[in-house]
């Protein structure tokens, strides 16, 4: 059993294999990221996807045989969405302050998400289940999964699409900020929060603390809202 | 819980909610749980990434409708960036509520 090929061929049937693999691609990405002086387009989820994707792809495993050992991963993104209670609470007395801007952040970027993506999508001719699917993209996964089975999408694509949403925003939120002079914290988390999830909220956090807990907080938020107008919309283009 | 309650919110932000109550209730819970927090908040983009390999799942459709869907989700999440950043930044404006030291520096990140 010394033979590091016997012990790879061991390894690579148990679903560690795959655990560690993501771990060490995020670690990769990571590193990519402090190196490129952390610029927002050397994303750590974008390149830990790529090179776990072409990974995938080159060894000829299916995903369902990934995601076994990545769940445990995966896992983690309910404590950790948890654990986005204590920066708001940190914050509490200054999002007190700021409850009508919040509200109109939030209803202004939540419907602006969902229905400029759907006019856009029709007018590609996409439709049915694929349309439902792109509906809930700019809430967190665990959330945008639900609503998709509940309006008639397909879970998985949903997924992918949050996915997309959140890279594509944590990537345009700093310099599209910048452009357009906001230089207030908490609307910059607020809004990249709402139009991007998680993915922007980890963005935020990487470069300031305010902004984080208000990225938290519009995720949260339009979650909740999404789940109420998502169906909705959605029926106006049926 | 979430499910048994019949909520439209989904488990983790019912537990980030009751996080939140608790700290007000007990301040001393949020300094003695903090070091876990902040290690689990600054490794929050690696819990997404079995998910986003998920992609390869669908790439099918992607070569198909790709082109329509890209455009969607870059155009909305740019459009939806913009409009929430620019209603809060408004109406903060008219009710008051601005806080200077909330302000970015302009220049550097």
């Amino acid at each position: 059993m010394s033979d590091p090929l016997l012990i790879w061929s061991y390894l690579a049937q148990g679903p560690l294999v795959w655990l560690t693999a993501t771990l060490v691609a995020y670690l990769i990405g990571d590193a990519c990221f402090r190196a490129a002086n952390r610029k927002s387009w050397a994303n750590p989820v974008l390149v830990a996807v790529i090179l776990l994707a072409v990974l995938l792809i080159g060894t000829g495993t299916d995903y369902a045989t990934y995601f076994e050992g990545a769940q445990f991963v995966h896992f983690m993104l309910g404590p950790a969405t948890v654990a986005l209670g204590l920066p708001l609470y940190d914050n509490l007395p200054r999002v007190r302050k700021a409850a009508l801007p919040m509200i109109a952040g939030l209803l202004a970027g939540s419907v602006t998400a969902i229905v400029s993506a759907l006019l856009i999508a029709r007018a590609f001719g996409i439709t049915g289940s694929v349309l439902a699917s792109l509906a809930p993209k700019s809430t967190t996964a665990p959330v945008a999964i639900g609503i998709s089975e509940r309006i008639g999408g397909q879970p998985t694509l949903t997924a992918a699409l949050v996915l997309l949403t959140g890279i594509f925003g944590a990537i345009i939120v700093t310099p599209m900020l910048n452009a357009m002079r906001i230089r207030d914290w908490r609307a910059r988390g607020f809004a990249i929060g709402v139009a991007a999830h998680g993915i922007g909220t980890a963005r935020a956090f990487q470069i300031n603390q305010t902004a984080g807990a208000f990225s938290g907080i519009g995720m949260g938020l339009n979650a909740v809202l999404t789940a109420i107008i998502a169906p909705i919309v959605l029926s106006l283009f049926g | 819980m979430s499910r048994a309650a019949a909520l439209p919110l989904p488990g983790p932000v019912v537990g980030m909610l009751l996080l939140v109550a608790t700290c007000i209730t007990r301040p001393r819970l949020a300094d003695r749980i903090r070091p876990t927090t902040s290690g689990l908040l600054s490794h929050l983009s690696l819990f997404f990434v079995p998910a986003g390999v998920g992609i390869i799942a669908h790439w099918q459709l992607l070569r198909s409708d790709g082109l329509g869907i890209a455009a969607a989700v870059m155009i909305s999440t740019i459009l939806a960036i913009a409009a929430g950043a620019l209603a809060f930044t408004w109406v903060a404006r008219m009710t008051g509520s601005e806080e200077p030291d909330a302000l970015k520096d302009q220049g550097h990140e």
